[in-house]
């Protein structure tokens, strides 16, 4: 079953959506989609820096991506810097750093297209193994500071105070961010992964009268946006990372426009 | 007037801040603190705006480290904080039940209970961000003390609620220092409403100003004579003229007009029945005053 590539590619999908949905619903509580997007333009660097070293890629990536995060992480404390000007400087740049390096790097052939936009039709074996052994950890790791990082997420200094420690949620947080852009990159690519962290979040709050809900919810919905935006990639032949995006955003805009009513009912009956 | 009969002696000091301050980009936002809460005592903090009272409570609730001086809190300690602003925005789905496990697991009855003392159980179900500022006050306040907390540390609690909610709100506190057997530390506004359930009124204006019981405020002759038989209704303790300002270069302007790089926080008037250093000091003042 797993040499059909298009099984495969639902998998590895399934399995992505399942942990963007969760982190994405911090993302968007926290308003980092801004964040999500200086991490994942810095995947681009860590493919680069791959390759030039010849080590793995996925590896370098996640280096990369955690070097940003704890960088971040370090600067926001300074609080007279902006951090929009900072997270963009930092996106946009390690975004242009990582092509001028890949460019110059004329031996290696790369597919950008695949890089930008994600190639999730050739997802392998081993990647789906890394996806779902990673995607279990980065779940189960979340479960055990859901507590106090949603509780930093309303009020930091109420968690501080009250014993919650939101500086250590806060730095296994963006870890675990640079995990999932580390393991999205190949399926959506470097350019498409903040949406799948916000949109299925935004989906899911229409339907959402709880945090955890909101959660549960925004994986379903990015697992169902995965399987929508495939079979549509393959029955249009459009590329599938896009494909799987729009397929996201078509749940939210259907999300939108229900009345209401309708939706505080669907809310209340799987609830 | 309500007399605490916890702190028995020897009792320790659930928290205490020793000549704390906390300076940001260059600037002491309040320094020269020392306070002490036992268990069963509720202090307030009053003083102007900017004049340290949310630092100070940032302090003893731990979220800020003293930049100088210590603090020493009992260990194991239990405690809850309301702050001064909470906001819960749209993109957030909270409802008032989960509110209250923000930081606590609960049992069904532990929750019911803080609801039903704040008097919104009703609400139970209703989303954060729709509740008016009388009940999402009750709401932060229920979230508070179903923690069972040994120190409740509250920032301006009755703020947005009508003045008959703002009584039973602080009627709430007093009671509930009684049930739990916990210290309270309390910003305010309004002293004349807070001034029956308070053990002792610190008086912040970038360093303790002043600091005594609320009843010998009240009964003090120079009280009496300065604000009249309508104190009591007014906010005339509140808006007590401090005798220096603390102008936005950091200097201070003193109330001779003499100006000097700070305001001293060893020396002043730290007397014991507080809020009479505007211009009724008379004799006491040559004594204690701000030479120098």
């Amino acid at each position: 079953m797993l040499d059909d590539f298009f099984i495969r590619a639902l998998i590895a999908g399934t399995g992505m959506a399942l942990i963007a949905g969760p982190l994405g619903c911090i993302v968007v509580w926290r308003r980092l989609a801004y964040f999500g997007d200086t991490l994942s333009h810095a995947a681009l660097l860590g493919v680069a820096l791959g390759l030039l070293l010849q080590v793995s890629l996925t590896l370098a990536v996640l280096g990369v991506c955690v070097g940003v995060a704890l960088m971040l992480l370090a600067l926001q404390t300074r609080a007279n810097l902006s951090s929009d000007a900072l997270l963009g400087l930092l996106s946009h740049s390690s975004l242009a750093v990582g092509m001028v390096v890949l460019a110059w790097m004329s031996w290696v052939r790369i597919d950008l297209m695949g890089l930008l936009f994600g190639d999730i039709l050739a997802v392998s074996k081993t990647d789906i193994a890394i996806i779902w052994i990673g995607g279990v950890l980065v779940l189960a790791v979340l479960a055990m500071i859901w507590r106090p990082l949603f509780a930093a997420t309303v009020n930091r200094e109420l968690a501080a105070a009250e014993g919650m420690n939101p500086r250590r949620s806060n730095l296994v947080f963006m870890l675990l961010m640079a995990v999932v852009i580390a393991i999205s990159m190949k399926l959506v690519g470097v350019l498409l992964i903040t949406a799948m962290l916000i949109i299925p979040a935004a989906t899911a709050r229409h339907f959402s009268n709880g945090p955890e809900r909101m959660a549960l919810l925004s994986a379903i919905s990015g697992v169902l946006a995965v399987a929508g935006g495939l079979f549509g990639s393959l029955r249009l032949d459009v590329p599938s990372g896009p494909a799987i995006v729009v397929a996201a955003l078509v749940l939210f805009v259907v999300a939108t426009v229900l009345p209401a009513r309708l939706r505080s009912g669907m809310g209340r009956g799987d609830g | 007037m309500r007399v605490s009969n916890h702190d028995m002696i020897g009792d320790k000091p659930l928290v205490s801040l020793r000549g704390a301050g906390v300076m940001r980009d260059g600037r002491w936002l309040v320094r020269g603190v020392d306070l002490a809460i036992m268990r069963g005592q509720i202090v307030t903090l009053i003083g102007p705006n900017g004049s340290g009272k949310s630092t100070t409570a940032r302090m003893v609730s731990g979220v800020l480290a003293p930049d100088e001086g210590s603090i020493d809190s009992a260990p194991k300690l239990r405690l809850s904080y309301v702050p001064q602003k909470l906001h819960v925005d749209w993109t957030l789905p909270l409802t008032v039940s989960r509110f209250m496990r923000l930081t606590a697991r609960l049992s069904k009855g532990e929750e019911r209970r803080a609801l039903e003392e704040t008097g919104i159980a009703h609400l139970q179900n209703a989303e954060i961000r729709n509740l008016s500022g009388g009940e999402f006050q009750r709401a932060m306040l229920a979230r508070a003390i179903a923690r069972k907390p040994d120190l409740l540390v509250l920032d301006e609690p009755v703020q947005g609620v009508d003045f008959s909610g703002e009584i039973a709100l602080y009627e709430l506190i007093s009671g509930l220092r009684d049930r739990l057997n916990c210290g309270v530390l309390l910003i305010s506004h309004d002293l004349h409403v807070v001034m029956a359930a308070t053990d002792q009124v610190i008086c912040l204006n970038g360093h303790v100003c002043c600091q005594g019981t609320p009843t010998a405020v009240a009964a003090s002759s120079e009280y009496r004579n300065l604000f009249g038989a309508r104190a009591a209704a007014t906010l005339a303790v509140y808006q007590h003229h401090h005798d220096h300002m603390h102008l936005p270069d950091g200097t201070v302007r003193h109330a001779d007009g003499s100006i000097t790089d700070h305001c001293h926080p060893g020396d002043g008037h730290h007397h014991e029945h507080g809020h009479d250093h505007n211009n009724g000091h008379g004799p006491k003042r040559s004594g204690t005053g701000h030479a120098g």
